[in-house]
């Protein structure tokens, strides 16, 4: 079987930054591998390391510099990977859910994976909803926030577990092929042996554009536009005690004790 | 006449808070379009639901008698159905573990714009919906070119509407393709059950990925005895596998109520702040001036945790 992930390089802010129009300045920002794409690259692997049979691809859509995190992904063992980008695509300031789907559709297209798996969101724009959009956009079935994931002997398909609020697990069976969001915590990634990382490096990642794909430019444009970014007004009324940690712990020891805190 | 279809929330024969604070933000949007708010409430006891949906500024709850629980094939055939039947502008649903289950495929079948997570609404000459990015570091605008748009509403940011209202209460039936419903629920499970009940403790020490190892989690546990206070995480430490399931406090943990609640090393991601902020009081310690945590707290040290920690324990031994 094949299973494809969807990777994707997000940018984190540091403590302290500045906007320039409706970007966080490039100087304050950090990329990574987005942290719930970690767990599906890591189910993957193990699914691939269970039988012999399977052949995991990962996908991301970002420039050029997002092929570092695409590698990381090889690193952690996916076996082959593929980019998306082009002019067209970078000249869109917010790729909408159904941009994504249409582009990674494509892909899935060329590829016909028997399952797919896509961290639940990104941590950058946390909407959160680019797995489901992708099934539907497929006609395939789906499940949202998975924490965990079996698949029948004959592959038709899938035992999850969905994380709902407030400590309850919902059991379900998803018809395969399907897209699976997969939540934090499914399984433990693993880090990036050195000897993958080497291999990784020197791993043809195929990048493909709009033309590639058979998809005109009005793939890519979306209804939604990003028109103010601005740090929150802070809330806070917070008593913030200053001073070295000696001090400032005492202060706080006291308004505990106060409290009856530690009284026992 | 414009019309807004909120979808309510339910599960295991209760609506969900989230769904009355659905209606303030549907009336709201209503208002702005000079048009009805509809209400759908799909599956379960959908009579009692109606009862309890017929709230102020409610104009009609159409039921939707289909199943039990929810199951994402029924609710998308249902809600593009209804948006048909009524000819919705807008749909809202609650930006919940469901609403992400379902909206997407929705608004990618109906072909229209989906702006999840949103924390505010404004519609003038078009929708203007405001959401966090960057882990709650920033909020945007986003503007939505269309004339037709799903929105799902992030918890906690309306008020409910508790007033009853006068609405009128219409089943809706509809031809379900049963060849479409790849999906079946075959259970629940509570998880979390154990030793310790966080939700009963009246002091928590709660430790977030500022811990960073698990080694380190030694100088909390140390707090916590001092303290004779209970030991609490988000959501991190427990992925991590370091602390239990049943320490986790958040949206998808316990909700919590202490009386003092020592967040260490926690930023206060929405979803952790969901099941801690009717804390009585809140005390923050964290490097991060800028950490939401310090906008719910009563009591902050912007220090780090490696230092305050064992000096605080130390008061109290």
């Amino acid at each position: 079987m094949k299973v494809l992930v969807t990777v994707k390089e997000v940018a984190e802010a540091a403590d302290d930054f500045e906007i320039s129009g409706t970007e966080i300045e490039e100087g304050y920002l950090e990329y990574d591998l987005n942290e719930w794409d970690d767990y599906a690259i890591e189910e993957a692997v193990q699914l691939s390391e269970e039988r012999d049979d399977v052949e995991t691809v990962g996908v991301t859509i970002g420039p050029e510099r997002s092929e570092e995190t695409i590698r990381m992904a090889l690193a952690k063992g996916l076996d082959r990977a593929v980019r998306v980008w082009d002019d067209a695509i970078a000249r869109q300031d917010l790729l909408d859910v159904d941009a994504k789907a249409r582009l990674l559709e494509a892909i899935v297209e060329q590829e016909e994976p028997d399952l797919i798996l896509s961290g639940v969101q990104a941590n950058d724009d946390s909407f959160g909803a680019t797995g489901v959009a992708l099934a539907r956009q497929l006609g395939v079935q789906w499940a949202a926030v998975v924490n965990r994931m079996e698949l029948t002997e004959d592959d038709t398909v899938a035992n999850v577990r969905r994380e709902l609020e407030g400590g309850v697990e919902e059991l379900t069976e998803v018809d395969m092929p399907a897209v699976l969001t997969i939540q934090t915590g499914i399984n433990e990634p693993r880090y990036a042996s050195l000897r993958g990382i080497r291999q990784a490096q020197s791993k043809e990642i195929d990048v493909q554009g709009l033309e590639d794909l058979e998809l005109g430019e009005d793939a890519v444009e979306g209804a939604l536009d990003l028109t103010r970014m601005y740090e929150p007004v802070s809330e806070s009324d917070a008593e913030i005690f200053e001073g070295d940690p000696g001090e400032t712990a005492g202060e706080l020891a006291e308004v505990l004790q106060e409290k009856g805190v530690g009284a026992q | 006449m414009s019309a807004v279809l909120a979808v309510a929330d339910h599960r295991r024969g209760e609506l969900r808070d989230v769904s009355f604070e659905l209606l303030t933000a549907g009336r709201e949007l209503a208002d702005d379009l000079d048009g009805e708010l509809h209400v759908a409430v799909i599956g379960g006891d959908v009579e009692s639901f109606a009862d309890k949906l017929d709230r102020d500024g409610v104009d009609v709850v159409h039921t939707v008698d289909e199943g039990e629980e929810f199951n994402h094939d029924v609710y998308v055939q249902a809600v593009e159905a209804l948006c048909g039947e009524i000819d919705a502008t807008a749909i809202l649903a609650p930006n919940s573990v469901n609403g992400l289950d379902y909206a997407p495929a929705v608004a990618n079948g109906l072909s229209i714009p989906l702006v999840t997570d949103a924390v505010a609404l404004e519609y003038e000459d078009g929708l203007e919906v405001t959401r966090e990015m960057y882990g709650s570091k920033v909020e945007t605008t986003v503007e939505v070119d269309a004339d037709r748009f799903f929105v799902t509403i992030r918890s906690g940011e309306w008020p409910a509407t508790e007033d009853r209202g006068d609405a009128s209460l219409e089943p809706f039936e509809f031809d379900l393709d049963e060849s479409a419903v790849g999906s079946r629920v075959t259970g629940f499970e509570e998880v979390g059950e154990g030793d310790v009940d966080i939700s009963d403790a009246d002091v928590l020490v709660s430790i977030g990925r500022g811990i960073e190892e698990e080694e380190n989690l030694e100088i909390v546990e140390a707090l916590a005895d001092a303290l004779d206070a209970t030991l609490a995480a988000s959501r991190p430490v427990v992925d991590n596998g370091w602390l239990p399931k049943n320490r986790q406090v958040g949206q998808s943990g316990k909700v919590v109520t202490p009386e003092v609640y020592i967040a260490v090393g926690i930023s206060g991601a929405v979803q952790h702040v969901a099941g801690m902020k009717g804390a009585k009081t809140i005390v923050a310690i964290n490097t991060d001036p800028n950490a939401p945590i310090f906008d719910i707290a009563d009591y902050g040290i912007v220090d780090d945790l490696f230092e305050v920690v064992p000096e605080l324990t130390e008061q109290f031994s």
